[in-house]
């Protein structure tokens, strides 16, 4: 853990309203190794698209970070005056937009936006700059990149566009990149096309990536480790076989069983009833446990600390205090009092 | 196209279905580019037959037609071409009382929940307005009870009705487009990607309600879909439409389980692998093209492993095969492709 290129500590976003301040993100922690892919998952509203903008010094009023530190490669981030925050971003950082059209210039070509971006952060002549545009292009796997760069985005199409906005983010050899929901906007075809891109050519140069996501099949792919989040708070982390197949916090295991998946006929899809509470009407206690099949006295009174292992953190009572778990919740357990026992081990 | 149900005629036949629609420039640039006009064919040569009571998932990527297929079926469109045959009435022919009456018995529900309910009305009479415009209640009375009966079934409160729109969530806004769709009793209810824009938890929810409604109220669906994994779930029947043709049909489970079309492999091997076996989607190259201008002979050729040179010149016709499977490819039909 000390070659950390990302480390988030205690981070919280929060809004200034009329009504007080509202928390979005709360207390969260995470760090990503280099070529490493942390996937940051949650349903819309759980607070990760906002982590990554703050990541990224992006936060636009009233947003804010009241809390917490975040650390790009040993320098502290989160107070730096806008120019130097400016100069990071596309330098050390890179970024990654949901939909292509709106990340991309409409009225200037491919070419001059990469090499304008190439040009602003390293030194580089404009025939240097052109033939790494190039060269970059090439590598994002655009066909006949010579004469796309003279194209405007509207002549590409969405996956197209995708790969330039990919190449554009790697142009300054970033040590992190933030990339979210990349595939959201494209057809399934496309996003499997866009995903193995995007795992080549991070692992290729090292990179490491926030890969900030609402779909467990795009980090399932792609992700080396993963961090749930639930109403602006990590749940569940750890390595993504263990947290996608030994799920240890009822959220997690519940959001895996609701995906309707190819060869299931026939069983009825698992629902969590209810919906996620908005930022500022939490629950008392766990902010899950009105929706909860384990919930018990406990989680409705205190918040769970997260409890961290070797590899894996969980925020849950249940994994905290198995003695006290309700009969339903004890099946098959040992109730030892260790966490171990509930880690089940992957298969 | 099922043989299985041939007892009881189809609910809903859908015979040679086209839509094109007119993108050419306006008049005077076309004059003086000397450009022709230009049409978007988004749907062609489309049939199907949806048994009573059945479930019918049409599913495809963006552009292919899907869409414009939901409209052509419940009369929002008009077709080009073709006809669509409600109860052996002609949906697109009927006109005054009778066009109400068939109408009546057809509703839709949207993908966006946001933008499909009139945020300045309360949800009773949001869920109220398709059984007063059809007259299926009259008085006050009768219709706050029937609000009152809709809203339990679709799992919301009866006092929801008094409320607005934004009081609630996405799941919960889809929740009351279904009581609204179910308000005039229809016996067909036409599914518009009715779940891509909720979360995987409440999507469960919505697919789970409208799975409950189906199988209580006897309903016949067409639902429209980009996701197979959702279609395997509500399915009876699928076809699988590229650039607005349909290019594969048949029963769910021989469609998914032994998919002849290469466009079907292609879709069921992009699925990504939350079992994480390994296995690597295999990378297809090329995305769907431009539908103004589509290529010459079968449209999926350029992106298609197996395309020779027949391909590219003759569009290949829908065609039976002995294991039930209607495909439209010629090395299916050829044999060059299992």
């Amino acid at each position: 853990m000390t070659a950390a290129v990302l480390e988030v500590r205690g981070l919280t976003v929060e809004f200034a309203t009329r009504r007080g301040v509202v928390r979005a993100v709360e207390d969260l922690s995470l760090t990503i190794g280099e070529g490493e892919v942390l996937g940051v998952v949650g349903e819309s509203g759980a607070g990760k698209s906002l982590t990554g903008t703050a990541v990224l010094g992006l936060l636009e009023p009233p947003a804010r970070i009241g809390a917490g530190e975040i650390w790009l490669g040993g320098e502290r981030i989160d107070h730096l005056p806008p120019a130097r925050l400016r100069r990071l971003r596309g330098r050390h950082m890179g970024a990654i937009f949901q939909d292509p059209l709106t990340a991309l210039d409409p009225l200037f070509t491919v070419g001059d936006q990469l090499e304008e971006t190439i040009r602003a952060h390293l030194p580089a002549s404009r025939a240097e700059a052109r033939a790494r545009a190039v060269a970059l292009l090439a590598e994002t796997g655009v066909p006949a990149p010579e004469r796309r760069m003279d194209q405007y985005p509207h002549q590409l199409s969405g996956g197209l566009r995708q790969r330039v906005v990919i190449a554009l983010a790697l142009c300054a050899e970033p040590r992190l990149v933030i990339a979210d929901e990349p595939t959201t906007a494209l057809d399934v075809s496309t996003q499997a096309q866009i995903i193995a891109l995007l795992k080549r050519i991070t692992r290729a140069h090292g990179t490491a990536v926030m890969l900030v996501t609402h779909d467990m099949g795009v980090i399932a792919e792609t992700a080396d480790r993963v961090a749930v989040l639930y109403a602006g708070r990590v749940v569940e982390s750890g390595p993504v076989r263990q947290v996608l197949h030994a799920p240890r916090h009822p959220y997690t295991a519940g959001l895996m069983a609701s995906i309707p998946r190819l060869g299931a006929v026939g069983a009825r899809l698992a629902q969590i009833d209810g919906a996620m509470p908005r930022p500022g009407a939490l629950p008392p206690g766990c902010a899950f446990h009105p929706r909860c099949p384990k919930a018990m006295q406990r989680c409705r009174e205190e918040r769970p600390p997260a409890v961290a292992d070797a590899a894996s953190q969980v925020a849950c009572w249940l994994a905290i205090a198995p003695a006290e778990m309700t009969a339903r919740a004890g099946e098959g357990h040992a109730r030892d009092g260790a966490i171990q026992a509930l880690g089940s081990v992957p298969p | 196209m099922s043989p299985a149900d041939s007892a009881a005629p189809p609910l809903v036949v859908a015979e040679d279905l086209a839509r094109y629609f007119d993108v050419s420039s306006p008049w005077l640039e076309r004059l003086i580019g000397r450009e022709p006009r230009r049409r978007l064919r988004a749907v062609d040569q489309a049939s199907f037959a949806i048994p009573r009571g059945r479930t019918l998932a049409l599913v495809g990527e963006s552009g292919c037609g899907k869409s414009t297929v939901a409209r052509l079926v419940t009369g929002l469109y008009r077709p080009s071409r073709g006809r669509v045959l409600f109860d052996g009435v002609d949906v697109t022919a009927a006109r005054g009382a009778a066009g109400a009456a068939v109408r009546r018995r057809m509703q839709m529900i949207f993908q966006d929940p946001y933008a499909s309910l009139n945020p300045r009305w309360r949800v009773g009479d949001i869920v109220a307005e398709p059984a007063r415009v059809q007259a299926v209640v009259r008085g006050r009375a009768q219709c706050q009870a029937l609000v009152a009966e809709l809203l339990q079934q679709v799992g919301l409160h009866p006092d929801d009705a008094r409320k607005y729109p934004h009081q609630f969530s996405g799941g919960q806004r889809q929740r009351i487009s279904i009581a609204r769709a179910l308000s005039s009793a229809p016996q067909f209810l036409v599914c518009d990607e009715p779940t891509s824009a909720l979360d995987v938890s409440v999507q469960a929810q919505v697919l789970n309600l409208l799975a409950d409604l189906q199988t209580r109220l006897g309903l016949t669906c067409l639902f429209i879909s980009h996701n197979l994994a959702v279609v395997e779930y509500v399915a009876d029947d699928i076809g699988v439409m590229y650039l607005g043709r349909i290019v594969e049909f048949g029963p769910r489970d021989a469609v998914l389980s032994r998919p002849a079309h290469p466009y079907t492999r292609l879709l069921l091997d992009a699925v990504p692998d939350l079992a994480m076996t390994g296995r690597a989607r295999t990378p297809v190259g090329g995305e769907v093209p431009n539908p103004i201008d589509p290529p010459a002979g079968c449209a999926f050729h350029p992106r298609c492993p197996w395309a020779d040179a027949r391909c590219r010149a003759e569009p290949p016709a829908l065609w039976v095969d002995g294991r039930g499977r209607v495909v439209a490819c010629h090395a299916v039909q050829e044999g060059r492709l299992g």
